[in-house]
């Protein structure tokens, strides 16, 4: 499916909007020193990995760095430091958002379904990647992510974000786009249609973002894209089940016969997403 | 409490593991009394069925105490004697709301494991993979019920625990298999697996208004059974060439409806359980569809193939050519329990079906590899664990 040429988005209709180009989805890094970053870093990372010490893996990791600041384009410490070698061009600026869509139907009228979402307080509570939403005003929202301790996560930091919401019509749907200086660029629209023969509210989400990191930060983002897919996919799910039998399906916290579970013992609701995400590796 | 938990294909082993707890408001505790093997956990222990994980609790088809309930649980109390289906429903998803429960839209946490292989969900199942929701299962002392309203059911006075519990899977998924197959008054059923599915599917179909039933199998105990308490004709398949008889006995007909009560773990004596067993061993197809390819074969002009036993993933050559120039109908899917079990347990108490033959072996937890064995070689009908 996410090989086919033709966003979903466009067979809806919808996903007009696209992210803003901001944070360390820009090219500050100039294009000689690219390729010397590119080029030094992959002999540092080769040299170090056949040391196969601790020093050696430090070297690596060092490395690892200058590969991915030359083949991204983006360097934090230029950034922090306010350097820019980049050469602004078109391309550069114009780079492919990446593009979510996922559906589902839900059980129950329109307007519960979407008062239930313009709550956007409540989105945390099935969105088990974001640890708080605070509406700041009728448009404005501050949005918190709940990173896990994935290596992503780690290299990403902190992921908070102001979104506004460009677009409302209510009980049908929501438009809205990240404002200037989020961490990841994003864009998005929800819309709630009614299911044929009275089967309930058809939830459509697309999701735009810009990957962090420019170029390289593209290919391994459409690395994890599919991931990102099924946690939006589990994310409507538990919104489904939320409104139609009032708790998330959940098996955490029952019995095994595996012993680390065992000690570990019971976890609160808001540990569940970690959890799953481990399933999902082990699993697949 | 004591557990029989899976530890790798073949190996069962009986630990000691915690006590469930309600973990959502809608679910229940219940103090296991009678737990029964089930044809499609073989499926598991012999490695068929993928997202198997060391430690999952085994076991789906059970009856017991409720001992806790949480406190969105309306219709239940401490106390109350209950068997349990062994697929979960929410009962509020559209599949659920048109007593489709075994496709519930809720029930499995993991629903896009199965999502990946068959494009879309079916409901959770206890103690039956992940890629059924990882619930742990009935073989235990005690076991969380979750949407415990919609599947617990209050077994009714003087029926005995015995005969109850296979109101939890073998009589609703043999009753489904009968009611799929859209009996007429006086129509012959054949009907491939005598084991508990197999002999509540009998049952059933006289009881929606089969004339005559003709089951087939190969274990002596299981047709003499299919013959003397289900009150079927039977046929030896490693002694009579099925398409022949069921031909001969029909008139040239063939039987109006045929049901496939084994599933992917189908044997036989000729050459095509090689072909499949081959095909099986270098992952060329996951199933071995003997029955279902037989039943297609056997099935009469315009006539019904109804499938209740459990198939997987892949199959390979059925004859689908037969199957289209003939017309005939295909209905299958898991048991939607929660719709057939009240009623099931009124035919029960009147003795219009009768299941408590079924139990065979009564066993405790300890000797649930044992047990497994017994049943594995088919030289029992079925082993219940007394916890």
């Amino acid at each position: 499916m996410a090989n086919k040429k033709q966003p979903v988005s466009s067979v809806l209709g919808m996903g007009q909007v696209e992210p803003d180009t901001s944070g360390s989805s820009q090219i500050n890094v100039g294009n000689t020193e690219r390729i010397w970053s590119v080029a030094g870093g992959a002999l540092l990372a080769t040299y170090g990995l056949r040391r196969g010490s601790f020093s050696g893996l430090v070297l690596a990791t060092l490395g690892g760095f200058m590969v991915y600041r030359g083949a991204s384009g983006y360097c934090p410490m230029n950034q922090a430091v306010g350097r820019n070698t980049a050469e602004p061009t078109a391309e550069d600026k114009s780079m492919d958002s990446i593009e979510i869509a996922k559906s589902l139907t839900i059980n129950k009228p329109r307007k519960e379904v979407y008062a239930y979402w313009r709550q956007l307080e409540n989105l945390p509570r099935f969105m088990f990647h974001l640890s708080e939403v605070r509406q700041l005003d009728n448009k404005r929202s501050h949005w918190v992510a709940k990173l896990s301790d994935s290596l992503l996560a780690k290299t990403l930091g902190t992921v908070e974000w102001d979104a506004e919401i460009l677009e409302e019509v209510k009980n049908e749907r929501l438009v809205w786009k990240s404002v200037a200086d989020a961490r990841i660029d994003n864009a998005g629209e929800v819309r709630f249609v009614d299911a044929p023969n009275g089967q309930g509210t058809e939830v459509h989400a697309v999701i735009k973002y810009r990957p962090p990191a420019g170029q390289l930060g593209g290919a391994i983002m459409k690395l994890f894209n599919p991931a990102f897919e099924q946690m939006i996919k589990q994310d409507l799910r538990r919104f489904k089940q939320l409104l139609e039998t009032g708790e998330i399906t959940t098996i955490e916290g029952q019995p095994s016969g595996r012993k680390s579970e065992q000690q570990s013992g019971k976890k609160p609701v808001s540990e569940h997403a970690k959890v799953d995400e481990k399933h999902e590796s082990a699993m697949l | 409490m004591k557990a029989l938990c899976y530890n790798g294909v073949g190996d069962l082993r009986t630990e000691r593991v915690p006590d469930p707890t309600i973990i959502n408001p809608k679910d229940a505790i219940l103090r296991v009394i009678l737990s029964s093997v089930c044809g499609s956990d073989l499926h598991l222990l012999n490695g068929y069925v993928p997202t198997m994980r060391e430690g999952d609790i085994i076991g789906h088809e059970f009856m017991g105490e409720v001992v806790e309930i949480g406190s969105e649980v309306k219709n239940l109390k401490k106390g109350d004697r209950v068997v349990v289906c062994s697929i979960l429903g929410c009962g509020e998803c559209q599949y659920c709301q048109s007593t489709q429960f075994s496709l519930c839209d809720n029930s499995n946490p993991h629903a896009w494991i199965p999502e990946k292989a068959y494009g879309d969900s079916p409901a959770g199942i206890f103690g039956y993979s992940h890629a059924f929701g990882g619930y742990a299962g009935s073989h235990a002392d005690y076991i969380r019920v979750p949407y415990a309203d919609r599947g617990c059911f209050v077994i009714p006075e003087g029926l005995p625990d015995e005969a109850a519990v296979f109101a939890s899977d073998a009589l609703p998924t043999g009753f489904m298999a009968a009611d799929l197959a859209d009996i007429q008054p006086g129509d012959v059923v054949a009907i491939w697996g005598c084991g508990g599915v197999g002999q509540m599917a009998i049952q059933s179909a006289f009881l929606l208004g089969a004339s005559r039933v003709i089951a087939i199998d190969r274990e002596p105990d299981r047709l003499r059974m299919a013959k003397d308490i289900s009150g079927a004709e039977v046929l030896d398949f490693s002694k009579v060439d099925i398409q022949e008889a069921l031909r001969e006995m029909t008139g040239g007909r063939g039987p109006d409806r045929c049901i496939d009560c084994v599933g992917m773990e189908a044997v036989s004596e000729g050459l095509d359980y090689y072909y499949d067993k081959t095909k099986q061993f270098v992952r060329l197809e996951s199933d071995r569809p003997i029955v279902l390819r037989e039943a297609i074969l056997a099935c009469r002009k315009g006539g019904t193939v109804s499938i209740i036993g459990v198939y997987g993933g892949l199959v390979d050559s059925i004859p689908m050519g037969a199957a289209m120039n003939k017309a005939l109908t295909f209905r299958m899917g898991q048991q939607h329990g929660q719709r057939y079990i009240p009623r099931l347990l009124e035919h029960l108490q009147k003795g219009e079906l009768n299941s408590g033959f079924l139990l065979t072996h009564k066993m405790s937890l300890d000797e649930g590899m044992t047990g497994y064995d017994l049943f594995n070689k088919k030289e029992t009908m079925r082993v219940v664990f007394a916890p």
